[in-house]
């Protein structure tokens, strides 16, 4: 989970509308309600997660992503935000459309696959990694898309999706992270337009 | 603590006795259909203490069959209808809420309905009273809550119709109340709803001791039509998955096997029978028709903005909408339409899917992540009473 909201912030407008797709325990959409008084609303399917939700006082809605949004009308919402879930859905690409249909602007993050440490531990221990980020057995794991950020650009391109800004959340070591994102980010986070 | 605590083992009954109150209402009330109830009684129960700002009041609404009874035990040893959800330390926790529940008119329990005198004629109203609406109830309601001298609800609860007058409540007096917890409830019946309850009612009217809605003077009541109506209602309430749990193909004695098949009665007949005739004997037929009748012409959003995506724009509360996955009478889709067009209309909801195999009847019977989510919602709104009166 991103902790510090890093520069998801700056591409929210105050008191905007905002819709948050796996919002999990609600940590980062309390976050930017207190912080910038959006109007905002998350989608989860974990009761414990809509549990502590309701008790954050968030508008939490349970709904499987993997369903479909198609109750959320075209342009409904400012932002559609979307943190460390995409990895984890059916159809990645699909929800991704659609939440290019509902919100204005996208914000997207997740586990770079690519980075230094889940690649040195497959090329050397020649098995799936378990990191931090990633912190699951292969046959266990809810992340069943792993992809890199270099993949997820390809896709935007591939279906004319607009990176209106991208940010990487890794080492702050010399710079590295954003040096060479492919081996050192940890986190990308992505800020999308249609 | 009051002796009645002994009637139960388990810790539900901290609540104890029970006392009903009346409210006598003197004014006339018109009604949505044009017709004026000259004057009416609201019977109701309360629990837990008003406290000084009058700010911690909670309004439960029932539903088709329902009455002022929900929690603690009454005088005849009854235990309320919603027990597990309301009482010390429950997730409606009478030890921070005042707890309000009517019964409503055109019921009867003993609020003005079919069975009461109409003060007109003198003679009972019977098939005669007016036909009401929800709206209608939450009028009454609102008489109920002037006759209190609560200014504002801290939530108005109710699951299936209950939850229609919530919805109601949330359209009518906006600012009067804070939230609205919408449970097992539509913004419009189905056509499905729309004719089981018409076969409930043409179960009733085919009764020969109906006589034409006049039986009060005739002094009998068409308990096998009522039977009959409650048998097909009950068992929409109920899903394939929890029937067959519960019964099976048992019969009454036995093993299938080993008894006579020809005489023996299924278990899943003699539960249903048992509901219908306990239900004939308790419940008014002229009431069930009206009430029936009430929930058929319920349509939010024909009534508000004829728009279902613009319904709720006028609302001023937070909602909790919450449904059950087995739910087939109102199913969780009639809870997504109503929390869609709250998210529409950019007003404050939480939604939760009880998963379950009880269907409509959850909304009744203990379920911890139901208990919990009711429980974590309602702190909120004891928390925000706390933060205003600081």
């Amino acid at each position: 989970m991103i902790n510090d909201i890093g520069p998801i912030g700056a591409w929210i407008e105050p008191k905007s509308r905002l819709l948050d797709l796996g919002c999990g325990d609600g940590t980062l959409l309390r976050r930017l309600i207190d912080d910038y008084q959006v109007q905002g609303y998350g989608l989860e399917i974990d009761p414990n997660s809509i549990n502590q939700c309701i008790q954050k006082g968030l508008n939490v809605i349970e709904q499987d992503l993997n369903k479909g949004l198609e109750n959320f009308s075209d342009n409904s919402f400012d932002t559609v935000l979307m943190s460390q879930t995409l990895q984890a859905l059916r159809y990645p690409h699909l929800v991704l459309d659609e939440m290019l249909r509902i919100g204005n602007r996208c914000i997207v993050t997740f586990p770079n696959f690519g980075h230094w440490q889940t690649r040195s531990f497959l090329a050397i221990r020649g098995r799936m990694p378990v990191t931090k980020q990633l912190a699951y057995q292969w046959y266990d794991t809810p992340n069943i898309h792993l992809f890199t950020y270099k993949d997820f650009e390809a896709l935007c391109s591939e279906r004319s999706i607009k990176i209106l800004k991208r940010s990487f959340v890794g080492s702050q070591l010399l710079g590295l992270n954003s040096l060479c994102p492919s081996l050192f980010a940890k986190i990308a986070v992505y800020h999308l337009a249609k | 603590m009051s002796p009645d605590c002994s009637l139960s083992s388990s810790p539900d009954n901290l609540l104890g006795a029970t006392v009903p109150q009346t409210a006598v209402i003197n004014r006339p009330m018109d009604l949505v259909c044009g017709a004026t109830l000259p004057s009416h009684s609201l019977v109701f129960e309360t629990y837990g203490t008003l406290n000084k700002a009058r700010s911690n009041a909670i309004l439960i609404c029932h539903a088709l069959s329902g009455d002022h009874h929900v929690a603690g035990i009454n005088t005849k040893g009854k235990v309320g209808w919603w027990d597990h959800y309301i009482g010390p330390g429950k997730a409606i926790d009478t030890t921070k809420f005042f707890v309000v529940c009517p019964n409503n008119i055109g019921s009867c329990f003993g609020s003005t309905g079919p069975t009461s005198n109409n003060p007109r004629t003198g003679k009972v109203y019977g098939d005669s009273f007016p036909s009401i609406q929800v709206r209608d109830w939450v009028e009454s309601q609102k008489y109920l809550m002037d006759h209190l001298k609560i200014e504002c609800w801290a939530a108005v609860i109710g699951g299936s119709l209950g939850g229609m007058q919530a919805m109601c409540w949330s359209l009518a007096y906006p600012d009067k109340l804070k939230h609205a917890v919408v449970i097992a409830a539509a913004m419009k019946l189905s056509a499905q709803n729309i004719a089981f309850n018409e076969i409930a009612r043409r179960a009733i009217q085919s009764d020969i001791e109906f006589k034409e809605g006049h039986y009060l003077d005739y002094e009998t009541s068409p308990t096998q039509g009522l039977a009959l109506a409650r048998m097909i209602g009950h068992l929409t309430y109920l899903s394939d998955d929890a029937l067959h749990r519960k019964f099976g193909r048992l019969v009454h004695s036995g093993d299938l096997d080993t008894t006579e098949k020809e005489l023996s009665e299924f278990e899943v007949a003699s539960y249903l029978n048992y509901q219908g005739d306990k239900f004939s004997q308790r419940f008014d037929a002229n009431s069930y028709i009206l009430i029936t009748k009430m929930l058929d012409h319920f349509d939010l959003s024909q009534n508000y903005n004829d728009n279902p995506a613009k319904v709720f724009v006028h609302a001023q509360c937070q909602f909790l909408v919450v449904s059950f996955s087995s739910d087939w009478r109102f199913s969780p889709l009639c809870s997504e339409q109503i929390t869609d067009s709250l998210v529409s209309a950019g007003k404050a909801v939480s939604y939760i899917k009880i998963e379950t195999d009880q269907g409509h009847d959850a909304f009744l019977l203990p379920n911890s992540r139901y208990q919990k989510a009711v429980s974590l919602y309602l702190s909120r709104v004891s928390n925000e009473l706390e933060e205003i009166s600081l």
